[in-house]
């Protein structure tokens, strides 16, 4: 499978305190990585790294072939990032919100804010000033945002955090068509159930380090729990 | 250019709805003409010599209160991540945030310089051109150099104190030219206003040139 996404060598510290020890990792197209790791672990100053909002201390980033450095500009045209906020103006409604960033990214598909309206459920609410939306709401947008240029590869921090149980299966309903798309998802999870339910591949972050990646999908949760039991208890 | 008028339209369309950075500077400005006019309590013939003093005092407070909020509303929902993981040059955020503090602090000049000639006792109908064009330089060369260190100093816990301590000690040669400017203005002297111009004009080309050059190492740091 051609790598949609390529980290080698990642490392990187706050303060002189490291916090990612060489962390080599690919995605490839319509591949699902789950990245589980206690609180702590570095899973999202790594994914920060990868959506090319923070530089390395060393090691280089690869998006569908263009270095994160070199090629910057490219290699954002090809990312979708969600992390733990929207990203998205409290005082603008959801289409404004879209409609600017469309603009930033160069979007000339008229529907595609409509479509994506429609997609993520947001179409009668999307004339409100978020400010006045729940937070499911925001987290919608915010997803709509991160796929509104068609990224192909789509890199989310914690997308689960709280949604309640309806929102929560509706996002893992958009994560299955995404990766039906061919698009490459990258995201960091807690809960084990939810990885075992959707990744193709899990990988265990633990202390700045790959402490376990799966051959696999790992479909039955009780033997990913054990896993990842096994992964972190190692490392201590 | 196409992303830094998409933010200008941005900024100006959150502040429209909100009024909130404006309000607050228009107060505040207000504020400090009233309590700087009255508290000298000037003799009708020396009252204008305040003008140029009272101005520029309004201006430094109001506009490194106003140039702070134009980032702050980038950190709520981390909506710099946003702007940052977009594909633009960063030039076009710092020239689109510059032009948005030019023309909060132009919309607060339009509260405060009028105040200070009603209560100055100064008419200022009749210098007005020469007048809009001290206040445009010194604007734009203050809000570039604040600019481009609120975007630094936004992140920190203790930025209402760094702010100001970074940006002042910089600006001091255009408070100075300004101040002499607008006096100059006022009384007349159009030769000496030429000199204080010179120097808000060489200070805007370096740091507007600057603040372009020096924002995207900041911003990708």
């Amino acid at each position: 499978m051609a790598a949609a996404l390529e980290a080698r060598a990642i490392a990187h510290d706050f303060g002189g305190r490291p916090v990612l020890r060489g962390i080599d990792l690919t995605v490839g197209a319509g591949e699902t990585v789950a990245l589980l790791g206690p609180n702590g672990a570095g899973k999202s100053t790594l994914l920060r790294i990868l959506a090319l909002l923070l530089g390395p201390r060393s090691g280089t980033v690869t998006v569908q072939g263009h270095d994160g450095r070199a090629a910057r500009a490219e290699a954002l045209r090809q990312l979708g990032y969600l992390g733990h906020e929207s990203a998205c103006y409290p005082d603008l409604t959801a289409r404004e919100n879209l409609a600017f960033y469309g603009e930033l990214f160069g979007v000339r598909d008229a529907g595609r804010i409509d479509d994506l309206l429609a997609w993520t459920g947001l179409a009668d609410a999307a004339d409100r000033p978020l400010r006045t939306c729940s937070r499911g709401m925001v987290q919608r947008v915010g997803l709509a945002r991160a796929l509104l240029h068609r990224p192909s590869v789509v890199l989310l921090d914690e997308p689960f955090t709280g949604l309640d149980p309806a929102a929560s299966d509706a996002l893992e309903q958009w994560l299955r068509a995404l990766r039906a798309e061919g698009c490459a998802v990258l995201a960091a999870v807690h809960d084990v159930a939810r990885a075992a339910a959707l990744a193709t591949c899990v990988v265990v972050l633990h202390g700045g380090r790959l402490a376990w990646t799966s051959p696999g999908p790992v479909p039955d949760a009780a033997a990913l729990a054990e896993r990842y039991r096994a992964a972190t208890e190692r490392l201590g | 250019m196409r992303a830094a008028l998409a933010i200008v339209r941005k900024d100006l369309r959150i502040e429209w709805r909100t009024r909130e950075t404006a309000t607050t500077l228009a107060v505040l400005g207000v504020l400090l003409v009233t309590v700087l006019a009255f508290a000298h309590d000037p003799e009708p013939e020396a009252a204008p010599l305040l003008v140029p003093a009272v101005v520029w005092s309004a201006m430094v407070f109001t506009g490194l209160l106003g140039v702070e909020r134009g980032f702050l509303v980038e950190r709520e929902q981390d909506c710099l991540a946003g702007l940052r993981g977009a594909p633009i040059d960063p030039t076009a955020l710092y020239l689109a945030k510059l032009v948005v503090n030019v023309l909060l602090l132009g919309a607060t000049h339009a509260v405060v310089v009028p105040l200070s000639g009603l209560f100055l006792h100064v008419e200022l109908w009749s210098v007005l051109p020469a007048l809009a064009l001290v206040l445009f330089l010194g604007t734009l060369g203050f809000a570039a150099v604040a600019t481009l260190f609120a975007f630094v100093t936004v992140r920190l816990r203790t930025r209402q104190v760094m702010l100001p301590l970074l940006v002042l000690p910089l600006l001091m040669p255009l408070l100075i030219a300004a101040v002499k400017a607008t006096e100059a203005v006022l009384g007349g002297t159009l030769a000496v206003a030429g000199e204080a111009l010179g120097v808000l004009v060489a200070f805007d080309v370096i740091f507007v040139t600057a603040g372009a050059l020096l924002f995207p190492a900041m911003i990708n740091d």
